[in-house]
């Protein structure tokens, strides 16, 4: 029982996938709320006080995106979305809108209970209202007062834009984060749609701290969405 | 009568003129000599009887003139409101075309064919608001007199002394499917004169007096009869050649008609179009153009210009030759053409100057040899010269006066100094080098004006009495008409020169402009950059604004979102182009069709089909056109289509071979797929089934075991489905290559990310240099096709066995291979294995779409794919990728992040 009886609220029409979904989570001692609509699943958001939303993009009667961006005008609960292949644009545009993290139908039960607790990790730190203040993941360490970056133990330095990258990315570990968002918020609105400049940058994260950047440990790539840092914390 | 084989290119002609007829209304033409014959009332007798055969007819147009019985056939008839036009406070009833197109009845009544449009009306003439009628499939019955005819046009004049200023060209009546030839007889038109049946009574006794005399009317009444009958034997003519007949007369005649600027040359080309008529021979106009002659004025040009139209309008074939000696010209070129017979125009100049310069009349003839040669003289009515349009910049600018008169003050200054050293010979030198630096850069006016001074000054200063205007010695007039006549002469030839060099200079230009165009045009591929191009090279040669506009799939034309230097289009200047682009004409500023536009548009039309319009605004609303430029802009128009078809071809070859291959592929995914589907499916039923019924009776390893294949078989019929999802969209254009700046490392990080478990049994050795450049592809596509190039090797190699992954930079391009040690591939088999549903030998499952997936998307990101073997064993699959430039970074300082403030 790793759920400890925290609410989730799932907001999906096809019975088949609630049914899975229900069985799954109850199993892992979640308390489950289910709506079909989006409608029917914002009035449930305001009432159940959910610790996580699961958000099924292919809604009858509302834009996945609409529900993202109503919840968001509100509340930081932590929203997952679950996505069929052929709706990638709309998952990252959901995503730039607020939206946690993001499941691809099919999906696992491993990959959705990993996805959770990540989300209620994140969900817990954001209300406890504070960050640590030294990171340690394998042999990497970060010390965010004193800006210092160990690797094995060995210090490595950054230029200031590759720091602002990393910082970024290990505040959302185990989230993906969009490159419009890592854009946004490491070189400022102006460059948001400078790819390159992140693929660059990103190489030389690879080059520094990975031990063979080909099959990267740390720095997840997530073709046509963003980066993903990897703490190995969620077991994936 | 022997049976002879139609000429095949007479046959296609007439196809091609069936063809284009198809779907175009039929002209009838209701034809007489004279007003009064009945034609109006004919033309509605005819309609009335397609009216009781139950076809839809409508009144478009009909002038009654009051007549009492046409006005009573009228009656009945639908009458469509004509338009009112106000000119000038005058208000103009005219035929409302677009009404009558609104309307599309099945035959349209139109009156008066020759008649000429208020201004502001879409055409200048009704025969081209018919045409446009006959284009929209509407038939029209119309009316027309014979002194309307281009072509007979002098002959009336001749006969009846009256000028007809509202003509139509001959082939109008040509393009008639049926002419009726309305007559009686002049003594019964005269009588229903008098009774008043013509004309309302007031104007009965002047029409009488002026034209509607017997002889007048016999006369006009023979050219009508004679018409019809040229008519009806051409098609005599037509029906012979569709028949195969052997043609009734023996040799082909060819004329030859030499014309000019002068007026004179109108009467000859009409009498060559007679001539060739009467003979049914071919007839060709021909313009000299020669250098050694004084240089023509703009207006001559112009009036040449004109000529040229009358005589294309007629039927001729257009040339114009260039040569040192007209004569030899004209003869050697009608030599080469097998020329039967040369018109030319009487001289008119007086006969000193024939012996001087030698007679361009006398040396045809004389050269002529087997060729007849018709002389022929203009009649002084007609060869009235028009008033002429004074030349654009016949002004010279102030600039030059203050020139001419400076450049005499400074001569008189230098002559001053030299007066008491030199003698007055010297003097008048110095003037005349004056006047001719003079002449070299200023106009004719300033010229003349400074030769005037300066011979004025040399009088004044120099010429005893001093300082007065009079002369004591008779000798020294001869001095002054010496000098004048020297300076006169010197700066009429620099001027020629001159302008010799202008004209020079600017063919020359246009020239250069066409070629580059036409080499630029020949290494653009797109559209895009075909129109783009196209505008840029007009706009620098002509000085004009200009935008190419192409049609949408409906046929109407839109103004493009992107490109250079578009002036604005209103709805009224697009719908002029619609209007160029439907008809296949030009229209709009310095045309018949509604000139009252902005800008010209040309369409651009390639082997048979429109590709589009060109619109072309004059770079200020002064400076318009000349009918050369016009011409000049006609062949970019011509280079620019011609290039654009070659795209629109090629874009739409590949469209119908994605058609074919996406049908192809439809027929074929659903025999192969079917089987491939069905045996997960089936697996995954069983296994769910029996868990469901006996769940509690399997032991725990059985569970496990049936629970595993109904994981591994969902996720197999998961990829498959993919692949099969994958491969039609890509094959129905469906797929859009995202290209972003991607970096392979990471993409390959990617792809090991996604399976991580399946290189268990093969090691993969993953080689990539670390000064790998961007490369603008789809991430997510080049995962794909990596994914699956792995996902081959794995399926196609024993277990334990390497897979290795590199990449390499070279020559533009990036080049990544996928190598394996398994068997390798048949070398029958290395470019099937790229095709769809093709498996390998050793294939556990999957539906062979795999490679065929890979193919498309490397090919949509303009790359190649290709499998081999390792000579050491094993098979290896390359595919490259177009490297580009990556855009350039903002270089960040390299400061550690120690140093940063540590706010």
């Amino acid at each position: 029982m790793t759920g400890e009886n925290e609410p989730i609220l799932l907001i999906e029409d096809e019975p088949q996938m609630r049914r899975f979904l229900r069985v799954t989570l109850q199993s892992q001692g979640y308390r489950l709320f289910e709506a079909e609509t989006g409608a029917d699943g914002l009035v449930q958001a305001a009432g159940r006080k959910p610790a996580v939303i699961l958000l099924d993009l292919g809604l009858p009667d509302m834009d996945g995106l609409e529900v993202t961006e109503k919840l968001r005008e509100w509340t930081t609960t932590p929203i997952i979305v679950i996505s069929a292949r052929e709706q990638e644009r709309d998952k990252v545009r959901a995503l730039d809108a607020g939206a946690d993290d993001y499941l691809t139908k099919p999906f696992g039960a491993d990959e959705l209970l990993a996805r959770i607790r990540v989300s209620l990790r994140h969900g817990a730190r954001q209300e406890a209202g504070q960050e640590d203040s030294v990171f340690q993941s394998g042999g990497l360490e970060v010390d965010f007062s004193r800006r210092r970056v160990l690797l094995g133990g060995q210090e490595v330095h950054f230029t200031p834009i590759e720091y602002r990258l990393l910082t970024t990315l290990i505040r959302y570990a185990d989230r993906v984060v969009t490159h419009n968002q890592l854009l946004r918020e490491v070189w400022g609105p102006r460059q948001a749609n400078q790819v390159q400049y992140l693929r660059v940058y990103m190489a030389q994260l690879r080059q520094k701290l990975e031990a063979d950047p080909a099959r990267p440990r740390y720095f997840i790539n997530e073709p046509g969405i963003g980066y993903r840092f990897r703490s190995g914390e969620a077991g994936f | 009568m022997e049976e002879r084989r139609p000429d095949p290119d007479l046959l296609l002609k007439e196809a091609q003129r069936e063809e284009e007829r198809k779907g175009q209304g039929r002209l009838k033409v209701f034809f007489g000599a004279a007003p009064g014959v009945g034609k109006t009332y004919a033309m509605l007798e005819a309609a009335w009887q397609q009216r009781l055969e139950g076809r839809d007819v409508v009144a478009a147009l009909v002038e009654t003139h009051g007549r009492f019985e046409t006005n009573s056939l009228l009656a009945g008839l639908e009458l469509l409101p004509r338009a009112q036009i106000e000119y000038r406070g005058v208000v103009l009833s005219e035929m409302d075309l677009d009404a009558v197109l609104a309307r599309k009845p099945q035959i349209a009544l139109v009156d008066e064919l020759a008649h000429t449009n208020a201004p502001g009306c879409r055409h200048k003439k009704r025969w081209q608001d018919v045409f446009e009628l006959l284009d929209a499939g509407i038939d029209v019955y119309t009316t027309v007199n014979v002194q309307h005819m281009e072509s007979l046009n002098d002959v009336v004049a001749q006969i009846t002394g009256i000028v007809v200023r509202e003509t139509i060209p001959d082939s109008v009546l040509d393009r008639a499917d049926q002419i009726e030839l309305v007559d009686i007889p002049p003594e019964g038109l005269l009588q229903r004169l008098k009774e008043g049946k013509v004309y309302v009574a007031k104007m009965v006794a002047r029409a009488q007096e002026n034209f509607f005399r017997t002889g007048n009317l016999l006369a006009l009444r023979e050219l009508a009869l004679r018409r019809t009958a040229e008519r009806v034997d051409a098609q005599m003519e037509s029906y012979r050649r569709a028949k195969g007949l052997r043609e009734v007369w023996p040799a082909a005649e060819r004329i030859l008609v030499c014309i000019g600027a002068n007026p004179r040359s109108i009467r000859l080309v009409r009498t060559a179009k007679r001539m060739a008529a009467g003979l049914r021979a071919e007839w060709i106009a021909v313009s000299i153009e020669a250098p050694a002659k004084v240089r023509p004025s703009q207006q001559d040009l112009l009036q040449l210009a004109e000529h040229m139209q009358l005589a294309e309008s007629l039927g001729a074939e257009v040339v114009t030759l260039s040569g040192h000696k007209v004569s030899e010209e004209i003869l050697s070129y009608a030599r080469s053409r097998n020329v039967t017979r040369i018109i030319i125009g009487k001289p008119t100049h007086p006969r000193w100057k024939d012996r001087l310069f030698g007679s361009v009349l006398d040396e045809v003839v004389r050269g002529s040899g087997e060729i007849d040669v018709n002389v022929i003289t203009g009649e002084s009515g007609e060869a009235e010269p028009r008033p002429a349009v004074k030349p654009r910049s016949s002004l010279a600018p102030l600039r030059e006066w203050l020139l001419s008169v400076g450049g005499v003050a400074i001569a008189t200054l230098i002559a001053t100094l030299m007066f008491r050293h030199f003698t007055l010979v010297d003097l008048a030198m110095v003037y005349l080098l004056g006047i001719v630096l003079i002449a070299s850069q200023v106009g004719r006016g300033p010229t003349l004006l400074a030769t005037l001074l300066g011979v004025a000054a040399f009088d004044f200063f120099y010429i005893p009495p001093f300082y007065t205007f009079t002369v004591n010695d008779v000798r020294y007039f001869v001095t002054f008409a010496v000098m004048f006549f020297v300076a006169f002469v010197t700066s009429r030839l620099t001027h020629r020169v001159r302008e010799q060099a202008e004209s020079a200079r600017q063919r020359e230009r246009r020239t250069a402009a066409l070629y580059h165009l036409s080499r630029e045009l020949a290494h653009e591929v797109g559209r895009e950059q075909l129109s783009a191009s196209a505008v840029r090279h007009l706009s620098e040669v002509f000085a004009c604004q200009s935008v190419v506009l192409m049609p949408d799939d409906k046929g109407n034309l839109a103004v493009p979102a992107t490109g250079p230097q578009t002036y604005a289009l209103d709805q009224r200047e697009l719908s002029v182009a619609q209007w160029a682009y439907d008809h296949r004409t030009k229209a709009g500023l310095e045309t018949d069709t509604l000139p009252g536009a902005k800008a010209l548009y040309l369409p651009l039309i390639a082997a048979g089909r429109t590709i589009g319009v060109v619109g072309i605004l004059p770079g200020s609303s002064f400076q318009l056109f000349s009918p050369e430029q016009v011409h000049a802009m006609e062949s970019f128009a011509n280079q620019a289509a011609m290039a654009l078809e070659r795209a629109t071809l090629a874009e739409e070859a590949q469209q119908a071979r994605l058609q074919v291959e996406t049908e192809t592929l439809r027929s074929t995914l659903l025999s192969s797929v079917s089987h491939d589907l069905r045996t997960p499916l089936a697996a995954i039923t069983g296994a769910g089934s029996t868990l469901l019924q006996s769940g509690n009776r399997l032991s725990e390893e059985n569970r496990r075991e049936l629970t595993q294949t109904v994981v591994e078989e969902a996720a197999h019929l998961g990829r498959i489905i993919r692949n099969v999802l994958d491969m039609t969209r890509l094959e129905s254009g469906g797929v859009q290559v995202n290209r972003e700046w991607q970096s392979l490392e990471e993409i390959v990080g990617a792809m090991t990310g996604r399976m991580p478990g399946l290189f268990r049994d093969h090691p993969l050795a993953i080689k990539l240099p670390s000064d790998l450049p961007l490369i603008p592809c789809d991430g997510l596509l080049i995962e794909q096709v990596l994914h699956n190039l792995l996902e081959n090797a794995l399926k196609y190699t024993p277990d334990g066995t390497n897979i290795s992954l590199s990449a390499v930079v070279g020559e533009g391009e990036v080049r990544v291979t996928v190598a394996d040690q398994g068997p390798g591939i048949p070398p029958e088999d290395a470019e099937r294995i790229f095709e769809k549903f093709v498996r390998g030998r050793y294939a556990g499952g999957g539906v062979g779409l795999g490679l065929a997936i890979c193919r498309g998307i490397v090919a949509a990101h303009g790359g190649r794919i290709w499998a081999e073997n390792r000579t050491e064993g094993g098979a290896v699959f390359t595919f490259t990728l177009p490297a580009g430039e990556p855009p350039p970074l903002e270089e960040e300082a390299e400061t550690s992040i120690d140093g940063e403030d540590q706010g």
